[in-house]
């Protein structure tokens, strides 16, 4: 099988980023498919920035720790990633900066000074090189620059980018394969993407790494894909505004992150009580408080099945992959107005800011729902007795109809009450709507199983832990099970599942196995944990490791 | 409530069913009236729709009011109006969106949303339900409450001095400032229309009395004094500034009613109007942004 792993690393303001994705579009346009990991410290200038790129035959949504090529801007990349050079590993450094290394260096001063080129051309240098080494045809790199560089910079990019190629010399052969170039997307694009398939109107967020992304994907094609992108002062207004947005009919969407959904707890629990629909991308990463920002955590698991005072039904739903990410952020904002409850879209660094193949023709398109609209018959009552808990919505400006939404205690009316059997009623209407939803969400397939199921040896997973799990798992022959909603917890599907599972494992990028606890709440044992807390992902090879001392 | 029902006389049909639970006395009840008759006189003479005003409330005694008229309504959260305000206004532009508020609400929990709203020009309208004491939770000081009040949480008297908030408003870029009084209903009618008709940003602080913990009424009724044409210069910042200093909520001042400053500006919310006109298929523009994909 053909699969290969890049890294390129240098100093932040240096467009490693961007870097990583054209290497990326590079083996895509040669048909394969390929995955990243971005690492990035909290700084704007300086630090040490890298990314990981992948390649592979098979669908890859994980790294692995050797490289096949190590592209290096400074010393701190050769001296850093020592661990990931193997014998045949091909360096490419900058010799300008990097002074201990062996390989081909590139004089990129040199090069940018002969050519009149700008600083940030070095990087089209490195993708010259890693295409002469990996013996990619000139033309196939000259697509991808084509393809990313505004034009008034393209002649200059395509000439450092030749210094490149002619300066280093082919090592191995990437083979075009007979498969189609798959556009490489982030999470973040493809949840923002999601959204607007499912009927998104109005995006508003206030930044916070890693959802910053998606409001500035958003921002950037908000005229692309007719919705308003709204960044006001902070994420209490962030979520009011999405409410007030919501009981005017249109429908909104909001992102942030552990602290900034702090803040939006008490519009939570008011979008709880008013039975106000608002779905919530939250990006998970290590906290507690700020943490490490632009690190990756699976750490707010029972934050979000739990935040908000008072007893009310929510969806929560955790993709873990591209086309789960993009599916079911259309599911949920459909499903959040369906059942007037809210939908929280659960991801975290290593799914929102990763970047992987996105296949369109692998996902089957979200089923159409419809929320519940008033037939002007009679008096409105926004929060009518109705089956299933769910009443029929009407907006300001209906001729005919009163419409009042209330945090308080309220009437079917939506008159403030404090009487005991209106109180009552209204709990168990709200409930009901949960009961409703969670039987919905039984005919869905939301216990995702993968792999022989009479192996002996099950791997349980969450979130972006699929994609290096599945893959781990192949070595052991294990299955792997993992949960797409946590709430309303999909009990049947889970217990079906787990029949005959054998040994199990539960693996987290957390401390202290928050999966795990949920399903012990729920009654199911979730077996050994392999738990992964440094605010890193698992490599592929570093969690094949750490499942062999638990389940070889 | 049906437009017909109400013909000829829709002030009467928008009381709502519900119990009032406001102390006797209280100033809240001109406040409530006098926005009934502006809804009523504002559908009836400028062709607005009843069903076109939405009210918002936060939380404190204020935020009662909406469920006591028959008007579309939120009912939302401590010091939250104003962003949800403007959600319902970005939704829909032919909404009058009026944010009842409390001294309390929005001066000390929703101040950052205050500024922004006037910032932004929002096209929303603010009435604070100014009473200067926290009248739901029993009696506590709030930001305007004056130096040396005792309440129960500073039984030795406060040693902050209040905010002005129309000076707070006027520095924030508030395109429309007023003040009124409780026991002055037909001119706060009069501030109420102006303000709700006012394209942007507008806000009316409300001298309101607490009947029960802080009754200011013959002290207001002393140094208030309703503005005459001519004494302020409303298009003017210098002018308006000047009027707005003459009383601090603090020191003993004549203590002007009225509108203090009125301008045009751009308004937040249209700017975003053309993304989402007409009614575009956004199921094909998500394919064809994929299909294109860099």
């Amino acid at each position: 099988m053909s699969e290969y792993s890049i890294l390129i690393g240098g100093k932040a303001g240096e467009g490693i980023n961007t870097a990583g994705l054209s290497i990326a579009g590079l083996f895509s346009r040669l048909g394969y498919y390929t995955y990243m990991y971005f690492d990035y410290p909290s700084l704007i200038r300086g630090g040490h920035n890298f990314a990981l790129i992948r390649a592979s035959e098979k669908k890859v949504r994980a790294h692995r720790t050797p490289v096949d090529v190590l592209l290096a801007f400074d010393q701190k990349t050769i001296d850093n990633h020592r661990d990931r050079v193997r014998d045949g590993t091909t360096v490419i450094y900058d010799a300008s900066q990097a002074v201990k290394a062996e390989g081909y260096g590139l004089p990129l001063d040199e090069i940018r000074e002969e050519e009149k080129a700008p600083p940030i051309t070095g990087n089209s240098a490195m993708l010259g090189a890693l295409a002469r080494v990996a013996g990619i045809d000139r033309g196939v790199y000259e697509d991808v620059l084509r393809a990313t560089v505004p034009a008034k910079h393209l002649e200059a990019n395509l000439r450092v980018a030749r210094r490149g190629y002619d300066a280093a010399g082919e090592v191995f052969t990437v083979e075009p394969l007979a498969a189609p170039a798959l556009p490489v997307l982030t999470g973040n694009e493809a949840a923002g993407l999601g959204l607007v398939y499912g009927g998104l109107e109005s995006y508003v967020a206030y930044p916070m790494t890693p959802s910053s992304n998606l409001l500035h994907f958003l921002a950037a094609r908000a005229e692309d894909l007719a919705i308003k992108v709204l960044h006001p002062e902070n994420e209490i207004s962030v979520i009011l505004m999405a409410l007030g947005l919501a009981y005017a009919g249109e429908k909104a969407a909001v992102g942030t992150s552990g602290g900034g959904f702090c803040l939006m707890t008490e519009g939570l629990s008011l979008a709880g009580m008013s039975e106000l629909p608002v779905t919530i991308v939250m990006g998970q990463r290590p906290g507690p408080s700020t943490g490490m920002p632009t690190y990756t955590a699976q750490s707010d698991l029972h934050f979000v099945l739990n935040a908000g005072q008072g007893e009310f039904p929510r969806l929560v739903v955790a993709p873990g992959d591209l086309e789960e990410t993009y599916a079911w952020s259309a599911t949920a904002l459909m499903l959040s107005w369906k059942y007037q409850v809210p939908a929280i879209i659960l991801t975290d660094k290593t799914l929102a800011e990763g970047a992987f193949s996105f296949d369109i023709g692998a996902v089957a398109p979200p089923p159409d729902q419809e929320p519940a609209l008033w037939d002007g018959a009679g008096e409105y009552r926004r929060y009518a007795r109705a089956e299933g808990g769910v009443s029929p919505l009407a907006f300001p400006g209906r001729e005919g109809a009163v419409v009042k939404v209330s945090s308080y205690a309220h009437d079917e009316a939506g008159f403030t009450t404090e009487a005991a059997d209106d109180v009552r009623h209204l709990q168990e209407k709200m409930l009901a709507k949960g009961a409703s939803l969670a039987a919905e969400l039984a005919t869905y397939p939301v216990v995702k199983v993968y792999g022989p199921h009479d192996a002996g040896a099950t791997i349980i997973c969450w979130g972006s832990q699929k994609g290096v799990c599945i893959e781990a798992a192949e070595r052991f022959g294990a299955q792997v099970v993992q949960p797409l909603i946590l709430a309303p917890f999909p009990v049947r599907q889970w217990k079906e599942a787990m029949i005959g599972a054998g040994r199990v494992v539960c693996v987290e990028n957390n401390a202290t196995g928050e999966l795990a606890r949920l399903l012990r709440q729920h009654g199911f044992d979730p077996g050994r944990p392999v738990l992964k807390y440094d605010g890193r992902p698992f490599a592929v090879d570093e969690l094949e490791a750490r499942l062999g001392e638990v389940i070889a | 409530m049906s437009p017909e029902r109400f013909a000829g006389k829709p002030a009467g049909g928008l009381i709502s069913p519900a119990e009032n639970t406001w102390c006797p006395g209280c100033g809240n009840f001109s406040i409530q009236h006098m926005m009934k008759s502006a809804v009523a006189e504002l559908s009836e003479e400028e062709g607005i729709p009843l069903e076109n005003f939405v009210l918002l409330g936060g939380i404190g005694c204020h935020g009662k009011l909406v469920d006591y008229l028959n008007v579309n309504s939120f009912y939302g959260i401590h010091g939250r109006s104003i962003p949800a305000a403007t959600g319902i206004r970005l939704a829909n532009p032919d909404l009058k969106v009026i944010c009842h508020v409390g001294d309390g609400d929005i001066y000390a929990e929703g101040l950052d949303h205050l500024i922004f709203a006037a910032k932004r020009n929002s096209d929303i309208t603010v009435i604070v339900h100014d009473n200067r004491v926290y009248g739901l939770t029993t009696g506590q000081y709030t930001p305007t409450s004056p130096f040396g009040f005792r309440g129960r949480s500073t039984p030795g008297g406060i040693t902050e001095h209040p905010i002005n908030p129309l000076e707070l408003m006027l520095a924030a870029g508030a395109t429309h400032i007023a003040r009124g009084y409780t026991k002055k209903i037909r001119h706060l009618k009069d501030l109420f229309k102006e303000a709700i008709m006012h394209r942007g940003f507008s806000f009316i602080d409300v001298l309101q009395i607490c009947a029960t913990y802080f009754n200011l009424t013959d002290y207001y009724n002393a140094h208030a004094y309703e503005l005459q044409e001519g004494e302020v210069d409303i298009g003017r910042f210098e002018s308006a500034l000047g009027k707005i200093r003459e009383w601090d909520y603090d020191r003993e001042a004549p203590i002007a009613l009225g509108t203090f400053y009125s301008v045009e500006k751009p308004v937040y919310e249209e700017k975003f109007r053309a993304l989402t006109a007409g009614k575009p298929d956004r199921r094909a523009l998500v394919r064809k942004a994929i299909q294109e994909w860099r």
